[in-house]
């Protein structure tokens, strides 16, 4: 039929460039800089440590995703196993020589930066996932020893990130690997399966789970029965949140946040900062923003021909929104708080790099659209 | 090959963008419940919100109002307020509290126990709530703790305001403030709202009846705060207001004489003025130190008070309950004279005793007095003769008209802890002893034993509503501007002697309520109390006063603690050979002068003896003063615009 030609040396650099999808990129760097703004007004409306380092940081990442969008395709699918085992040996390294910070232990320590390598998981299992199932057949893919090394690939990574304990990063890495596998098609009872096992053994799982993070959980079923001690983060956020009203109280004026009500308000709970000084029209604004970076992620996987390009940008697609949805329904009382970054927005350099990693591979998906990955 | 490869990609595709779409769908889903989620926060929600954030953001601390001035009636302070220095201790404010209490003990004299205590409060209430370690301190002990105040972070110094009483002469009618307790919290609402650190609280007397006027409003200082409590700026300040001020009709001079007095007995002194019933002065014996209390009082001077056989917390004034004796015989001849028993002529022999109903009624005079008519009865109070009376009378009509002239119910409406005493009648022995009326009882009764009692305020309401002639007064103690129309009837009266009004008109046009059916009986007994405080052979003729000015009209009495057995009867045992606690009360009631009435008073001394030898003798004291300074309180009375 339809013999595809092997195009990617007839793509001139202005080609690429046009191809590039700018209302991705410029979404992108709007929340950028209004990531920047919430930064500053959580060191008091002073330009302090957490916005000077969150403006570098963005900066230097930002240009990393325009660079890296530029990598062929069919680099990332060669490399993802790679990619995979690189990050999981990081992993690995976290429990040996990793830093440990009030109670958990996350990071390495890197002569720039501290990386936190489950952040970097999440997309390497994507990324692993995504070629796997680019291979495998149809008929293969809900055939038992097809499912082995999915199922072992998701949970070692899983496993070490709660052992650190994480539990919010390793629910969000398991939650990007499960996308894959739906969307490579394994049935609906595997997952009913697993979900029954999971409720079967959540009871030992939990009596694994460190006294706080029992409280949190707890805390999440009934916030007001313990308002001054694990309640008080949902409590707090709520107030912020809600007193925002309509328009907010204005850039800089939000007393919550500014006379320290607001716990984590750098990291978790930048979204509640935000939502307090700039009200309902500002959350509503945010939401189209991260509403658009998803949607264009979603059409760079309906153009892309590949299975692997459109099985990751799918992926990715639905793990952004994961994140996003995890982290507002955390701030807004919804879920229980289990400690999860707000996309770009959140200050910390390992979720940022991670998620302009994501990016930048799904915008090559995007410049070699036609490129074969095999 | 390659196309069956193909193809198989094309399917795969297929499925992956159909589950795709599947997980759109159920994102829009997710999406709708976020969105609603922030409509209903931020839109439906948001003023309860907005609410709670004001409330983290503001703090308020609350500050103690001043508390109104109580005067006398020369407008000269009697309980009013001072400046005092405190420290306060803002424990969240403390680098090291155990440090702090150290160093406190170094610089202030401070016990364990006090520092326990404190301990026990801060682990009781909010970080940022601060606890007063010391009320009232000199002003050597609080220099030194300034001079050391860069050493004791979370310590402030506060100069702040507490009650104070001039002198202690009227102690039992001002009362005193002292710390909110738990029990007042629950019984004053109005306190509820004013839960502030050092805040007093009227404990009895008037500080305890005015007490919601008197307390103020409670001013705050609202501030914004951070999480941690730490006060990042005043927002609003609002003083307070302080109490209202009041004005009594008490005159602090007579206060602090009759004190004097009274110094040493168990005793209490009231003096009325008879036409409107203002209270000059009122005084129980022994004082206490009302100021004692107000910056919590220290146990050992607490068991001092509480176990003094003298009481000097009670205010015996208006609730000692005696027997009011034979100063009741006025009211026996009264109420016998307007039942019309007996003519004032009447003889009665006394032998010193009678038998009637199987038991001897003995007179206090074992000779007896002879023959005694009303007049020489009341005048040398011979009980043979108001045995007879009472006989006649029964005591029914005599309680009617004890009633009617103030005893048996509470006289001023300023006090939590007067008492009403008791006038028995048959019905009250009923209802309250369960029991029919004796007759012989009816004997007790009129001379003033027996089951009555009564206060010295209710005597000498009783004494003043005899000397103005016969007709009601409100006795007041808080200065009332309204003047009393009996004065003006009286003038009309004096000016008009030919035109007796009707009693309708009486009443409509002067508001006067008679308590008599015939004034001229009224007379007649102020005529037999003249006698016996003023003609040989009356009980308290020794106490009289001759000067035309002060000369006053009286009725002695003293009520029985303990009867006599036959043999310290025979014995003639005297009271003073009895000890303290068995000797009678010894009472006396008088109005002065005896020309122009203005004055009634009552004496009560807690097991005095006799009335005649120790009660007339500090009434006479009295008198003589309280009529010296009525022309000045008459003019304080001008300068006030008040027409009396």
């Amino acid at each position: 039929m339809f013999q595809p030609r092997s195009i990617q040396s007839n793509l001139s650099f202005k080609d690429k460039l046009f191809s590039i999808d700018y209302v991705l990129v410029i979404s992108i760097l709007i929340l950028g800089i209004v990531s920047m703004f919430a930064m500053y007004s959580t060191d008091g409306g002073e330009f302090k440590y957490h916005t000077e380092s969150h403006i570098i940081r963005f900066s230097v990442f930002f240009i990393m995703f325009f660079i890296l969008s530029f990598i062929q395709i069919r680099f990332w699918h060669s490399t993802s196993y790679i990619i995979y085992i690189i990050f999981f040996i990081l992993l690995l390294g976290v429990k040996y020589f990793g830093l440990t910070s009030s109670g958990s232990q996350r990071w390495l320590n890197f002569y720039f930066m501290n990386l936190q390598p489950s952040e970097l998981m999440k997309i390497g299992l994507i990324l692993f996932l995504a070629k796997y199932y680019h291979r495998i057949s149809l008929e293969n893919v809900n055939r038992l020893r097809f499912l082995f090394l999915p199922v072992s690939a998701l949970i070692a990574p899983v496993l070490l990130v709660i052992m650190q304990p994480d539990l919010g990063t390793s629910i969000l890495i398991a939650a990007g690997g499960l996308i894959v596998a739906w969307l490579a098609g394994v049935r609906a009872k595997f997952f009913a399966y697993s979900t029954l096992m999971f409720i079967l053994f959540l009871p030992v799982a939990i009596s694994f789970l460190k006294p706080y993070q029992k409280a949190r959980i707890l805390t999440f079923l009934n916030p007001e029965k313990d308002p001054l001690g694990a309640g008080y983060q949902i409590i707090q956020s709520k107030i912020a949140i809600g007193s925002g009203g309509l328009f907010g109280k204005g850039f800089l004026n939000g007393s919550q946040s500014y006379l320290d009500y607001l716990p984590e308000k750098h990291t978790d709970f930048i979204f509640t900062l935000f939502s307090e000084e700039f009200g309902f029209f500002g959350s509503v604004f945010i939401l189209i923003l991260y509403g658009v970076i998803i949607s264009r992620i979603v059409k760079i996987g309906n153009i892309t021909r590949s299975n692997f390009g459109k099985l990751y940008c799918y992926s990715f697609a639905t793990a952004f929104f994961i994140y996003v949805v995890v982290n507002m329904g955390m701030v807004l009382g919804l879920l229980p708080i289990v400690g999860s970054p707000l996309p770009i927005m959140s200050y910390g350099g390992s979720s940022m790099m991670a998620i302009m990693l994501g990016l930048s591979i799904a915008m090559s998906c995007r410049i070699y659209k036609d490129t074969p990955v095999n | 090959m390659f196309n069956s490869g193909s193809g198989n990609t094309v399917i795969k595709s297929k499925l992956i963008s159909r589950r795709m779409f599947l997980l759109t769908t159920a994102k829009a889903i997710v999406v709708v419940g976020v969105l609603g989620r922030l409509i209903s926060l931020q839109i439906n929600e948001s003023k309860k919100y907005k609410t709670l954030s004001d409330k983290n953001r503001f703090r308020e601390w609350k500050l103690a109002p001043e508390r109104g001035v109580i005067s006398d009636y020369f407008n000269r302070e009697m309980a009013s307020n001072r400046q005092v220095y405190q420290i306060h201790l803002i424990p969240e404010n403390t680098q090291n509290i155990e440090e702090i209490f150290f160093r406190l003990k170094s610089i202030l004299n401070i016990t364990d126990k006090k520092i326990f205590y404190l301990r026990k409060k801060i682990a009781k209430q909010k970080p940022w709530e601060p606890v007063i370690i010391s009320d009232n301190l000199n002003w050597s002990e609080f220099s030194r703790v300034n001079l050391f105040l860069h050493e004791l972070q979370g310590i402030e110094p506060i100069v702040s305001v507490a009650r104070v009483y001039k002198d202690n002469s009227s102690a039992h009618i001002l009362g005193y403030v002292s710390q909110v307790s738990a029990k007042d919290l629950k019984e004053k609402e109005y306190l509820q709202e004013m839960a502030v650190p050092g805040i007093a609280v009227g404990k009895t007397g008037l500080e305890k009846r005015l007490d919601k006027e008197i307390i103020g409003t409670v001013g705050f200082q609202r501030y914004e705060v951070n999480a941690y409590g730490k006060r990042i700026k005043q927002i609003q300040v609002d003083q307070g207001q302080s109490g209202s001020n009041f004005k009594t009709t008490l005159d602090l001079d007579l206060q602090q004489y009759t004190t004097e007095i009274l110094e040493g007995k168990a005793a209490s002194v009231c003096v009325m003025d008879i036409y409107n019933g203002d209270i000059v002065t009122m005084v129980s014996s022994p004082v206490y130190d009302p100021n004692k209390f107000v910056h919590g009082i220290d146990k050992a001077t607490w068991k001092n008070l509480i176990n003094n056989e003298k009481k000097p917390l009670t205010n015996k004034a208006i609730s000692g309950l005696y027997p009011p004796g034979s100063t009741i015989k006025t009211i026996v001849a009264l109420s016998a004279l307007e039942n019309k028993i007996v003519r004032p002529l009447k003889a009665v022999k006394c032998t010193g005793k009678i038998e009637m109903f199987g038991e001897k009624f003995h007179c206090w005079k074992k000779k007896g007095h002879g023959v005694v008519n009303m007049r020489s009865a009341i005048k040398r109070s011979c009980d043979v003769y108001f045995y007879e009376i009472a006989r006649r009378l029964g005591v029914d009509r005599l309680s009617e008209t004890a009633k009617k002239f103030g005893l048996g119910k509470k006289v001023l409406n300023n006090f939590s802890e007067e008492r009403s005493g008791v006038v028995p009648n048959t019905k009250w022995k009923k209802k309250f002893i369960g029991q029919n009326w004796y007759l012989g009882e009816t004997l007790h009764s009129g001379i003033g034993q027996g089951y009555f009692q009564s206060t010295p305020i209710q005597l000498c309401l009783m004494t003043a509503q005899i000397a103005n002639g016969g007709f009601k007064i409100k006795p007041r103690i808080l200065f009332d501007k309204n003047k009393n129309n009996l004065k003006d009837y009286l003038k009309f009266k004096n000016e008009n002697p030919n035109q007796p009004l009707p009693e309708d008109l009486l009443v409509s046009n002067f508001d006067l309520e008679p308590l008599f059916k015939n004034q001229e009986n009224i007379k007649i007994i102020k005529d037999a109390m003249y006698s016996s405080s003023n003609e040989p052979g009356g009980t308290s003729y020794s106490s009289r006063l001759e000067d035309k000015k002060f000369t006053f009209a009286g009725k002695t009495g003293s009520s029985q603690i303990k009867r006599f057995t036959e043999a310290q009867r025979e014995a003639e045992v005297k009271q003073s050979d009895l000890e303290y606690k068995n000797r009678d009360h010894a009472l006396f009631v008088a109005y002065a002068p005896v020309s122009d009435p203005k004055y009634a008073i009552s004496v009560v001394v807690e097991h005095g003896g006799s009335g005649s030898k120790s009660a007339a003798p500090i009434a006479k004291k009295v008198i003589k003063k309280v009529l010296e300074r009525h022309s000045l309180r008459q003019s304080s009375n001008q300068l006030i615009g008040e027409s009396i």
